[in-house]
């Protein structure tokens, strides 16, 4: 269906809503508040929708819902909401501020809820802590480059092929949304793109093994679960990451466990410190 | 206020390499006894901060986000620009400098130019050594584009999101130095003061958003990396929680601010929708290459559908104003031309508080001419963005577009080492003032940030610790730190405690609509009286009635807002001040009684300078000062795209 330009003088559809937000605070349990929002432009954003309820609190004189925002354009992978039980919501390749409220129906109840996982633990109502992915970049989801170290950009030769399927890797906004899907809270999307994007460029490779095994030691620590191909991540990755990645890593995680093994000279490891 | 430039002497070409050949050192076995703080970690900050603690200083670097690799730099979109001449096209350094001199409309620092285009081949050196996905030929070498004020191809790209790979380039090279314990990193922490030592910046005082905590932190240097202040305007195309607070808060303590005033309008973003908008979202100015700007030539067709209207009945106003230049009118000019349109009662689309304000940006010639799968394959993703935001489809009605805030040219003033007038202050990236003068060229915000943070900030901070000795930081439990650690404290509790009616937000609303109508693209001397007038009320308002909710233990974003947002209505005060004052038209800032019949008049006899501004203490206008731009090389020429 063709839909003409919002171009009339009459408002667009509004939204009555039934909203069930979970409240909780740092290191306590928590629970569902229900609330009702009426007079929802369908244009509003989802994360928009929310700023309404919060304005709709303080004139209550109530606490707001923490939840965490930022670009509002679906690049910068901060917010995180489990929207009617899936991350980021119904619609497929976007993120939660990308979701507009036309999306949903007048009457509707909307359940809106953290990332679940155990190692994004909540520190206020939606909001989680994701650290522990960055704990795994800083093991190894990087090149070891010093500034002004490195040589002319054009002497490294990269074909197209590799640096786009390095692109589509590096595509990834770290937003967690992988692991939350994942019924057993397992980082292997995240963890499978960041190691593609760094391990098949050129510049990759003198430091491929060291940084598949410790970033995945670091993953395994952080309590992250394991990989049991259920594919939930990728069906809500907003950069619509695939699975081969994962499929990558392991082959990448197997290769370099087997040069460890090898290579080995009877002293202890020194492999993904 | 002492404002010395530091322009070291000799050529153009030769003063950065006599310079830093002049710059003193710090032995590397004493570089771990100095502590640096770096505030932010966008491209410069992360930058900085990696760059730092790979010499071997001990670095802490804060920012607000929940993960350093959030900071708003990851929202670019377009490219960063650099004088490689890869296209064999004549680009050059000189070529590079020249462009940005003329795109910042003459208002910016010569000497500071040139070096940001000697300094930006090195930075594709080291973000390919990093691993950044740069497009690519089918032979291996880099790709470059074109992009708006240049005649060549010097922009490099990844995809359509080139922000978040630098940054995550930058971001990985800081990663590994907190892996290495050489950097601390501090995640959701906002710097809410600034401490001065004899003078001289010491350290900060930051809240920990997670559990309300606030803390005094000494160093021996501070650098702030803290971006720009679109957000005055409440609707704008930066991320919700990009601020002026940590740039402020430091303008308080005694930093002079320059420029407030230069702030720069995109031409093609997608319209406000409604009351409750938070943010507009930009659609590339690559747009304009085969869409036709368009508005209905009579007021009474505007409520119609676009399709109902014949094409004698439309006006293409930028074909017709611009007949050379056409659709692809610089960012300025274009964003002026379709408020005038608007202004006129002309605009298109959803009436919001009374007027319909946008334009069509329509597709259908070049439909017709290339078909539509050329049209999907040059532009699929942003027409796909369109239709989620808008619920249209761009292929089969115009698009509307409305000009919207992106940039801010000013910032904190800093000599050519990037230091503020505050001995020990640095700043780099968006949060100074330093390179675009008056008007940024697209693809050169990425330039600056990564030439500030890997190859500037470097040197000239570590010439500035040399001076500083070893005696050590200070204490944090010197008079100063509590001092200031105390008044962090009162304004917080009095937030907490005070029994208001509205919300924070609705003050930036407010803020943001007075500031828009009378400081945004066209700007005249009674509409700025008057917005002073306004904001005045306003913040005195806001003193008695603001309610914020919450409490300070946890995370508190009305906490949060409020602190911001009673920073934004002193600095909005004097971001129109600066603009009253500054009598001239030029690049961002559009005076309408300087005008050429409509087009830019500069007044270089009296205003080729920087303003900057003395913070005089609460409730006053801060006192200008003036730095004069001295230009060496460089001719002052009329910019015209007729």
């Amino acid at each position: 269906m063709v839909k003409e330009n919002g171009n009339s003088d009459q408002h667009g559809r509004t939204l009555s809503l039934r909203l069930r937000v979970w409240r909780q605070n740092r290191g306590q349990p928590g629970h569902f508040e229900e609330h009702f929002l009426a007079a929802v432009p369908e244009t509003a954003s989802f994360l928009e929708m929310m700023d309404m309820l919060n304005e709709q609190l303080i004139r209550e004189g109530k606490d707001t819902f923490a939840f965490d925002h930022d670009c509002r354009e679906g690049i910068c992978g901060m917010c995180s909401m489990t929207i009617n039980g899936m991350p980021h919501g119904p619609l497929p390749g976007v993120t939660t501020c990308q979701l507009h409220m036309r999306n949903f129906r007048d009457g509707e109840t909307i359940t809106v809820e953290p990332w679940r996982a155990r190692a994004f633990p909540v520190l206020k109502d939606l909001a989680v802590d994701r650290s522990a992915f960055d704990k795994v970049i800083q093991s190894g989801g990087f090149i070891t480059v010093r500034t002004g170290s490195a040589p002319e950009a054009n002497h490294t030769l990269v074909p197209k092929q590799v640096a786009d399927e390095a692109m589509d890797a590096a595509e990834c906004i770290g937003c967690g949304a992988c692991v939350a899907s994942c019924k057993n809270g397992s980082a292997m999307l995240f963890v499978g793109a960041k190691i593609n994007h760094l391990n098949i460029l050129p510049q990759g490779q003198p430091e491929r093994e060291r940084r598949t095994l410790a970033m995945v030691k670091t993953m395994d620590e952080a309590g992250f679960g394991n990989c049991t191909n259920y594919g939930e991540c990728q069906a809500h990755c907003p950069k619509s990451i695939t699975l081969d990645v994962i499929a990558k890593l392991n082959r990448d995680y197997l290769r370099a466990r087997v040069k460890e093994f090898f290579s080995s000279t009877g002293k202890p490891s020194k492999g993904g410190e | 206020m002492k404002l010395e430039s530091k322009i070291p002497a000799g050529p153009l070409a030769d003063k950065w390499n006599n310079h830093k050949a002049k710059l003193r050192l710090v032995n590397p076995a004493n570089r771990r006894k100095y502590h640096i703080i770096v505030v932010g970690s966008g491209l410069a900050g992360s930058a900085a901060a990696a760059s730092f603690a790979e010499m071997g200083y001990e670095v802490s670097c804060f920012c607000y986000q929940d993960s350093p690799r959030r900071a708003h730099s990851i929202a670019a979109q377009g490219g960063i620009n650099a004088a490689k001449n890869y296209q064999n096209d004549g680009d050059s350094v000189r070529r590079l400098f020249l462009d940005t001199i003329k795109g910042g409309d003459y208002r910016a620092r010569e000497a500071n130019v040139y070096r940001l285009a000697q300094v930006s081949t090195s930075i594709i050196d080291q973000c390919v050594a990093q691993g950044v996905p740069f497009a690519r030929e089918y032979g291996g070498l880099l790709a470059n584009r074109s992009f708006g004020g240049a005649q060549v191809s010097r922009t490099f790209y990844a995809r359509g999101q080139t922000g978040q790979q630098l940054l995550l380039g930058a971001y990985s090279a800081l990663s590994r130095q907190i892996g290495a314990g050489t950097v601390k990193m501090y995640p959701r922490h906002e710097m809410l003061d600034l401490v001065l030592v004899d003078g001289q910046a010491k350290g900060i005082v930051t809240r920990n958003l997670v559990n309300g905590e606030i803390k005094a932190w000494a160093s021996d240097v501070v650098v702030l990396c803290t971006g720009g202040y679109g957000n005055v305007f409440y609707l704008s195309t930066n991320a919700q929680g990009c601020n002026v607070t940590a740039t402020f808060r430091a303008h308080r303590r005694g930093a002079g601010f320059a420029n407030p005033c230069y702030t720069q309008i995109h031409p093609t973003c997608i319209p406000v929708h409604g009351e409750d908008q938070s943010k507009l979202t930009l659609m590339s100015e690559s747009l304009r290459n085969d869409g036709r700007v368009w508005v209905p030539k009579d007021k009474a067709d505007c409520g119609k559908p676009a399709s109902e209207i014949p094409e004698d009945r439309r006006d293409y106003f930028l074909e017709r104003k611009y007949p050379s230049y056409g659709n692809l009118a610089p960012r300025d000019i274009s964003s002026r031309a379709a408020k005038e349109v608007c202004d006129e009662g002309r605009g298109v689309g959803q009436m919001v508080d009374g007027k319909r304000l946008g334009v069509y940006l329509d597709f259908s010639a070049a439909i017709n001419r290339l078909g539509e799968s050329a049209i999907r394959e040059r532009y699929g993703n942003l027409f796909d963005m369109y239709e989620n935001i808008t619920g249209e489809n761009a292929y089969r009605q115009p698009m509307r577009i409305f000009p919207a805030v992106h940039y801010t040219m000013g910032g904190l003033w800093v000599d050519y080492n990037l230091q503020s007038n505050i001995p020990g202050l640095f700043v780099g990236g968006e949060a100074n003032f330093s390179d675009h003068g008056a008007n940024r060229l697209g693809a050169s915000a990425l330039m600056q940030g990564l030439a500030d943070g890997y190859f500037v900030l470097p040197y000239t901070v570590t010439d500035y610790l040399a001076g500083v000795g070893l005696s050590g930081r200070p204490s944090v439990d010197r008079p100063e730190f509590k001092a200031a650690v105390k008044e962090v404290q009162d304004r917080t509790q009095w937030f907490l405690q005070n029994k208001g009616t509205r919300s924070a937000r609705s003050y930036h609303k407010e803020l943001g609509k007075i500031v828009w109508e009378k400081c945004g693209m066209a700007r005249d001397k009674a509409g700025l009286q008057q917005a002073i007038k306004d904001l005045e009320a306003l913040r005195a308002d806001f003193w008695k009635n603001v309610r914020v909710v919450g409490s300070g233990e946890q995370l508190a974003p009305e906490l949060e807002r409020a602190g911001r947002v009673a920073d934004f209505l002193d600095f909005g005060i004097m971001m129109c001040l600066d603009a009253l004052s500054r009598e001239e038209s030029c690049g961002g800032h559009f005076r309408t009684e300087y005008q050429d019949s409509g087009e830019a008049k500069r007044n270089d006899d009296q205003f080729a300078h920087a303003a900057v501004w003395e913070w005089q203490g609460e409730n006053k206008h801060p006192v200008r000062h003036i730095e004069p731009l001295v230009y060496e090389e460089v001719q002052f020429t009329t910019r015209s795209y007729k």
